[in-house]
């Protein structure tokens, strides 16, 4: 285990408390408009929703910078917001219109935004983590100082191609910190059925990986883990593996209604460990009911934004296949 | 004479000139210098690749750029298609093509579909270089590697949209279609027939390029067009030399490319001979030479004065034993036959 985890946390710059609750709050109310917007019948399509797990995404990115690369999960609202994409342009995506992060070939499941960092939600669980060993090879190779992260879930440490990936990460002592956010659910599956043992941190070690359990509802705590591995990737000390132990509101997708496979009891027993709550005392009332404002305006305009904005021609239907 | 070079070694200068010319270019794969990390107790390069069309160049670019990998293609491909998409220019290998198996998902669902999905964000400058081929055909004691070492399987790269897929036939081509390969900036899957491996064949010492998506007519004729791939054109030129002591003038499409695929040269020859054998060592459901077939019915039918024939693999996994891979690979006599046939119908 390494520092971070456990060790006490240095009282944080107040700009830093202010960025990661500006950065939740606002993938809260992003994430609960798309949620209404699907409950009136206005908004169609796939999407995963991330509330509840809003301070991994802003802990995480809060230390990182815009050319540090992002590979995400299916869950990637929050982690596009927090790396800096448009939310304008994320909600005109959603709305399936050539405004969008992708000009509308994506969805939720795949926004993009690389000038921003962000390499892509996507669709295969744990297909973005050898991206990210990939984008860390660049940034070895580039020479930059550039780290990658590699957002995951519990359902993805079922996959083989995580082991891989700590493994060349480690023999190769790349730029690279995987982040686990464990949220106890693969779709509708319990981790303690799906995972041997539910304890992930220790996977990392036989690799050579070190590793921390931090506590997922806790931004600051997750800004501080972040720290240590940032730090250790850019002075050239390689990987770190980061297990955050998080919950998601909602079901798997929109319109699962999780109750099919978990208690009331339970949901209300993370919901009362709400990471927006939980920080937001270290902010002024004023400062963050100003906070809550922008944000609500900021996703008010995203939603006039993408309405406004025309579907993509269908001369666009198979463009962009090749490069020319 | 010209210089003469072995396949492998016309790769192996493809790689090595386009590694001088761009730092960007980077190799990762199995063994594609092997012994890997044993520098200090002299081992080094000691594979230079499973067919050795890599050897030699770590001692150039050194290990950060010619990268041996543990034995996991899902993820060393999944690591190519992201250091593709954030400046560098990987060549990944994929030891034989039957490795697809595991590493579909970064070839199909991220590099060929990341600049669609991502709304032409990011190009994907990715080769996957890769062996295909039955091979053991002469063996009489024994035989060559079996199915999970031998398929050809590039109708399934043709299918995918995003991806292109190349098909060398000689050393020549073999170079220049590894250059273009490494220049393209979409994913392409470079597949290198293992029975060419140690073939001879003239190849210029400069760089050059064969482009991508065009087929080449090797030899011409105007009685019947004869469409192959890989060592199938090389059948192909020995069945139109025995089909020209019968007095019949074969045109022989060396096809390049299955993705994109060269219609035109095709559509254009088979307009002129009026009939057509297209002939492939890959298995016969849905691969190239029923799409070529597909594609001469579409568009020349009017033209044809006998049946659109094809000589395949039957529809099994490649066999072992020496008689049996012989078997399965078409050979001269069944194109020469196919070729009588549809000139009689």
């Amino acid at each position: 285990m390494v520092a971070g985890a456990d060790s006490e946390l240095v009282a944080p710059a107040p700009d830093v408390v202010r960025w990661l609750y500006r950065r939740m709050v606002l993938i809260r109310r992003f994430e609960e408009r798309i949620d209404a917007l699907r409950q009136s019948g206005t908004l169609q399509g796939s999407a995963h929703l991330s509330v509840g797990q809003e301070a991994v995404a802003a802990g995480v990115c809060a230390r990182l910078n815009r050319d540090d690369a992002v590979a995400s999960t299916h869950r990637g609202h929050g982690h596009a917001i927090a790396k800096g994409v448009d939310v304008s342009r994320m909600m005109a995506e959603l709305f399936g219109r050539e405004t969008g992060t992708n000009r509308g070939k994506g969805g939720s499941m795949h926004i993009a935004d690389t000038s921003v960092g962000m390499l892509g939600a996507t669709g295969v669980v744990g297909a973005g983590i050898p991206m990210a060993l990939g984008a860390a090879l660049s940034a070895r190779h580039h020479g930059r100082g550039q780290v990658a992260v590699a957002f995951f879930g519990d359902g993805a440490m079922g996959q083989g191609v995580v082991y891989e990936c700590l493994n060349m990460s480690a023999i190769w002592r790349l730029p690279l910190v995987f982040v686990c956010e464990n949220n106890l659910y693969a779709e509708s599956t319990p981790a303690e059925y799906a995972l041997g043992s539910t304890e992930l941190a220790p996977r990392a070690a036989p690799f050579g990986v070190p590793a921390a359990v931090v506590d997922g509802q806790d931004a600051l705590a997750v800004y501080d883990a972040m720290g240590g591995a940032v730090e250790r990737a850019r002075g050239g000390g390689g990987p770190t593996f980061l297990e955050c132990k998080t919950y998601r509101y909602h079901g798997h997708y929109l319109g699962d209604d999780p109750r099919r496979y978990r208690t009331a009891e339970e949901e209300a027993h993370y919901r009362a460990r709400d990471c927006i709550e939980r920080l937001a005392p270290a902010l002024p009332e004023e400062e963050r009911r100003a906070l809550d404002g922008d944000a609500v305006r900021e996703v008010d305009a995203a939603v006039a934004f993408a309405e406004r904005s025309p579907a993509p021609a269908l001369s666009e239907l198979a463009t962009d296949v090749y490069t020319r | 004479m010209s210089r003469q070079l072995v396949f492998s070694r016309a790769e192996n200068e493809a790689l090595r000139q386009e590694m001088e010319r761009d730092p960007a270019v980077i190799l990762l794969g199995e063994d594609v210098a092997g012994g890997a990390g044993r520098a200090a107790q002299g081992f080094v390069d000691a594979w230079g690749g499973p067919m050795g069309s890599t050897k030699g160049l770590i001692q150039q670019f050194g290990p950060e750029r010619i990268i041996d990998t543990p034995i996991c293609e899902m993820g060393f491909i999944g690591a190519a298609v992201g250091a593709a998409v954030t400046g560098l220019r990987p060549v990944a290998e994929l030891m034989f093509v039957n490795f697809v198996g595991v590493s579909l998902d970064p070839i199909m669902n991220e590099a060929a579909y990341l600049r669609y999905m991502l709304g032409g964000q990011v190009s994907v400058p990715l080769v996957v270089k890769t062996a295909i081929g039955a091979t053991g055909m002469g063996a009489t004691n024994g035989g060559g590697t079996a199915a999970q070492h031998s398929g050809s399987m590039y109708s399934l790269f043709a299918h995918i949209p995003g991806l292109k897929c190349v098909v060398p036939s000689d050393p020549y081509t073999a170079k220049g279609l590894l250059i273009a390969a490494i220049r393209d900036d979409d994913p392409v899957v470079y597949c290198s027939h293992r029975a060419l491996a140690g073939t001879q064949g003239e190849v210029p010492e400069e760089s050059y390029t064969v482009p991508i998506g065009r087929a080449r007519v090797l030899r011409e004729g105007r009685d019947v067009t004869l469409v192959g791939i890989a060592r199938m054109t090389g059948v192909c030129l020995e069945a139109a030399e025995r089909l020209a002591a019968d007095g019949v003038e074969a045109e022989v499409v060396d096809l390049l490319s299955v993705a994109p695929l060269d219609e035109e040269t095709v559509v254009e020859s088979v307009r002129r001979t009026k009939h057509v054998v297209v002939v492939d060592e890959d298995t016969p459901r849905c691969g190239v030479a029923r799409d070529v077939a597909a594609v001469v019915a579409d568009r020349a039918i009017d033209h044809l004065d006998g049946p659109v024939k094809t000589v395949t693999g039957p529809h099994a996994p490649v066999p072992y034993s020496g008689p049996l891979v012989a078997a399965f690979v078409p050979s001269a006599d069944s194109v020469v036959a196919a070729a009588l046939a549809t000139l009689r119908d």
